[in-house]
């Protein structure tokens, strides 16, 4: 296969989708992880100020994820056919653990018969998505099997080890990010609660991390391939994101309440890149290249249009939210949130 | 029939896609009529559309959050379900549903966001803007679906180059001449969806002797719009059999049930047909009207099925009864809404229960109707999912199997049974509850939260048991 260089439009939309990977990863990691820790607490009034914690912010989080779809579909067709029929079984816990997700949002308040079965939906369709994400993104490292531009693989070939690894290491991870949220959105017992869960979470992810790292090395060859492909000083990224961890650490130990959120973003974001560099130029590693997947320039043309006046409005949504919705959590939010009135 | 991974895939899609459309459809017509009340709240100072516009606009916010809800797994069917399809044709389908969840999208961030939560934010102009850009917004994000259907039923500006379906002419790819008549029925078919529900609502009141002057309003602009609508509705459903007919001879014969070349062709107004035997069981056949609909005089020879290599045919069952579904739901809301204006001109509307009653129950024509028309369009179109270029059993992802279909078809049956009951419950709920004289403000909603709309409901019916801890 000769390689190709990727054109202008190709790249401009191969950094948008990477920009929204990372936005939704971050931005949607920390909502999830705050239902992952929902399951580990029976305390109500506790769930009730986590939900309410998140409650502003989890849907337009998601709209990253389909700004991800729309855009892999309409710039990168076969790279979209690939990796959705590839992670088929994934793709469709996914979406069931979000359906359940945000049903569970809403109907939790509404009987007391039907509440155990809406917070289980809850917790269990978080953390059924942060492992879904991540089995997917250990599989991709292991390379995904193609063959004219399909998949050419069974619907359970992403299932192994490492995958599994990397599938519990990112739900720890969301949990980390939904751990430091807290800490920054909430004050007193629920505050106390999330920084006491940190060290705990750092060392679970280092563990798990650790874990793949020397899985790949030693009992899994298709793993190590990417490992294999970073050079110099790409050796920077992961080392950037263990500092972070270490950061979000000592963060927490100082009671630095901004600390932990920033570091475990910066953490994120340097996994992200780590990943990234392992990558490139492949979409699919290790098979179907960016300018291999890009649709023709028409196509990307045509979409460009979408992109420049759209892409604009949902970024600047994204921060008015948050703006809006600025500094610890309103304790009379949570009490809406509780379904009182 | 085989239970292969293509016949799965299909009926996976059907399933999700015929969930999906209810709300769109119905939405689609709802905004719009917000729009129309908000505006004659605007000119007219009454209060009673601003009741009415408060009640439909939480039966608005619950459909459009299951619309996305439910639109969301469609985004992923492409790729996971129909791979080959998504890689040949995706430089022409990608951008024209990356354009439709981008429009969906700008209207849920902004627009729609004032609609719900904006009314004391905003000055009433802006707010009435704002749900007039929400009704424009929704009829766009479906101007991209039909963009795209149509191309799928009679391709134009393309090219293909190395097997890849390529674009080469986007003004002929989105506006095409197919297009330009589709868009417009599907559109009346919504808002027809919408009326239908409007005056089955507003009947609903008034034979429960409840909210008798919000009924009135919704019975005037239901019947109304209908009456008006339909015959419309009729043209361009006229116009769409003619596209058919000209781009799509078999699928014309499959929804006629013309399974030999005639000279002059019956018209078989009903039949079973049977396929094993390719001929019709128990026909009622006008002669010669199967001439004159198709070609407009009495003596035209119309192909039949025979004409088409056997693989080239389509089913010839749900095409058939699909079309005449559709027809028939047409020729009743042409009734009701005839038959009601009469009534409501010689001011005994409200006093003839015996219409009331059918008024009522003809809420789910629309819905019906959308989906029956929608079901002869599509599997009038097999074999084929691209007209032509690609057919479907060659487009689905290659490396699936008969039980991967089989599981997530199950999974997303049950989720989908779940999401249903309680999302059509909640709407129920708000539909009976009716309009309040002062509307409450809606806690804690964000504009993909509707569901906590229907929180208010659920209250006001004594279901729920909320404990506070």
């Amino acid at each position: 296969m000769t390689m190709v260089e990727p054109s202008t439009l190709a790249l401009f939309w191969a950094g948008v989708i990477a920009l929204a990977i990372l936005a939704y990863v971050i931005l949607d990691g920390f909502d999830i992880g705050v239902g992952v820790l929902f399951g580990t607490t029976r305390d109500q009034a506790r769930r009730a100020e986590m939900m309410g914690s998140i409650a502003p912010f989890w849907d337009g989080n998601e709209t990253w994820l389909v700004v991800v779809g729309a855009s892999l579909f309409a710039a990168f067709p076969a790279a979209y056919a690939v990796l959705l029929g590839a992670f088929y079984v994934p793709v469709l816990l996914m979406l069931v653990g979000l359906i359940f997700r945000g049903v569970a949002f809403e109907f939790r308040y509404r009987s007391q018969r039907m509440r155990r079965f809406w917070d289980a939906g809850f917790a269990g369709g978080s953390t059924l998505v942060a492992f879904a994400q991540g089995a997917a993104v250990g599989a991709m490292m292991r390379g995904v099997p193609t063959q004219d531009m399909q998949f050419a693989g069974g619907a359970f070939s992403w299932l192994h080890g490492f995958p599994v690894l990397t599938g519990l290491g990112l739900v720890l991870g969301y949990a980390l990010l939904g751990a430091c949220w807290m800490v920054l959105k909430t004050e007193g017992a629920l505050q106390a609660w999330s920084y006491a869960r940190i060290p705990w979470l750092v060392g679970g992810v280092f563990v798990v991390l650790g874990l793949a790292f020397v899985v790949s090395l030693t009992a899994d060859p298709d793993a190590a391939q990417g490992a294999r492909r970073m050079s110099g000083w790409g050796a920077a990224f992961p080392i950037l994101s263990v500092l972070a961890l270490l950061g979000v650490l000592l963060g927490a130990r100082a009671r630095r309440e901004a600390v932990p959120m920033a570091m475990a973003a910066v953490f994120f974001v340097s996994a992200f890149l780590t990943l990234g560099l392992m990558f490139w130029p492949y979409m699919i590693p290790y098979a179907v290249t960016v300018s291999d997947a890009a649709a023709p320039e028409a196509s990307l043309r045509f979409f460009f249009y979408a992109g420049i006046v759209v892409l604009p409005v949902i970024a600047a949504y994204t921060v008015g939210k948050y703006w809006i919705f600025r500094g610890k959590t309103d304790r009379r939010h949570v009490g809406v949130a509780r379904g009182g009135r | 029939m085989e239970f292969d991974p293509v016949t799965l895939s299909r009926i996976q899609f059907g399933f999700l896609i015929s969930f999906h459309i209810i709300f769109p459809a119905f939405t689609m017509g709802l905004a719009a009529w917000l729009a129309v009340l908000d505006g004659l709240r605007l000119a007219t100072g009454n209060e009673i559309y601003r009741r009415v516009f408060d009640f439909w606009l939480r039966i608005f916010a619950v459909s459009f959050g299951m619309g996305v809800v439910t639109g969301i797994v469609m985004a992923f069917q492409f790729g996971t379900n129909w791979g080959v399809l998504a890689e040949r044709v995706g430089a022409i389908q990608g951008p024209l549903l990356g354009y439709e969840s981008f429009t969906a999208f700008m209207l849920e961030a902004t627009c729609f966001g004032v609609m719900l939560l904006g009314r004391h934010r905003v000055s009433p102009t802006v707010y009435f803007i704002c749900c007039c850009l929400v009704a424009l917004g929704t009829m766009l994000s479906s101007f991209w679906i039909l963009a795209n259907n149509s191309w799928m039923q009679v391709p134009v500006g393309h090219t293909v180059v190395d097997g890849k379906i390529v674009p080469a002419d986007w003004r002929e790819i989105v506006l095409g001449p197919v297009m330009m008549v589709r868009w417009p029925h599907m559109l009346l078919a919504a808002f027809l969806t919408t009326a239908m529900c409007v005056t089955a609502t507003g009947a609903w009141y008034v034979l429960r002797d409840v909210h008798r002057p919000e009924a009135r309003v919704m019975l005037h602009w239901g019947l109304g719009l209908a009456a008006v609508l339909v015959p419309i509705q009729i043209l361009f459903g006229h116009e769409t059999g003619l596209y058919v007919l000209k781009h799509q001879p078999a699928k014309f014969a499959a929804i006629e049930a013309r399974w030999k070349t005639e000279q002059p062709a019956a018209e078989v107004l009903m039949a079973w047909p049977d396929e094993a035997q390719q001929k019709n069981l128990f026909a009622i056949e006008v002669p010669r009207l199967g001439s004159f609909i198709a070609s407009g005089n009495w003596t035209a020879k119309e192909i039949g099925l025979e004409a088409f290599p056997p693989e080239d045919r389509p089913p010839v069952v749900i095409p058939f009864w699909g079309f005449r579904i559709m027809v028939g739901m047409g020729l009743i809301m042409l009734a009701v809404s005839w038959l009601g204006n009469l009534l409501r001109w010689r001011r005994r509307l409200e006093t003839s229960r015996w219409f009331l009653w059918p008024a009522f129950l003809s809420f789910p024509t629309g819905f019906i109707a959308v989906l029956c028309g929608w079901y002869t369009a599509e599997v009038g179109r097999q074999p084929w999912v691209v007209y032509g270029l690609l057919r479907t059993k060659d487009a689905v992802t290659p490396s699936l199997t008969t039980n991967d279909v089989l599981l997530s078809l199950t999974v997303y049956g049950l989720v989908y049974a779940v999401l249903a009951g309680f999302g059509f419950l909640y709407i129920y709920k708000l539909l009976r509850r009716g309009p309040e004289a002062a509307a409450e403000p809606i806690p804690n909603a964000t504009p993909s939260r509707p569901m906590a709309f229907a929180d208010t409901a659920a209250t006001a019916t004594g279901s729920r048991t909320e404990g506070r801890e």
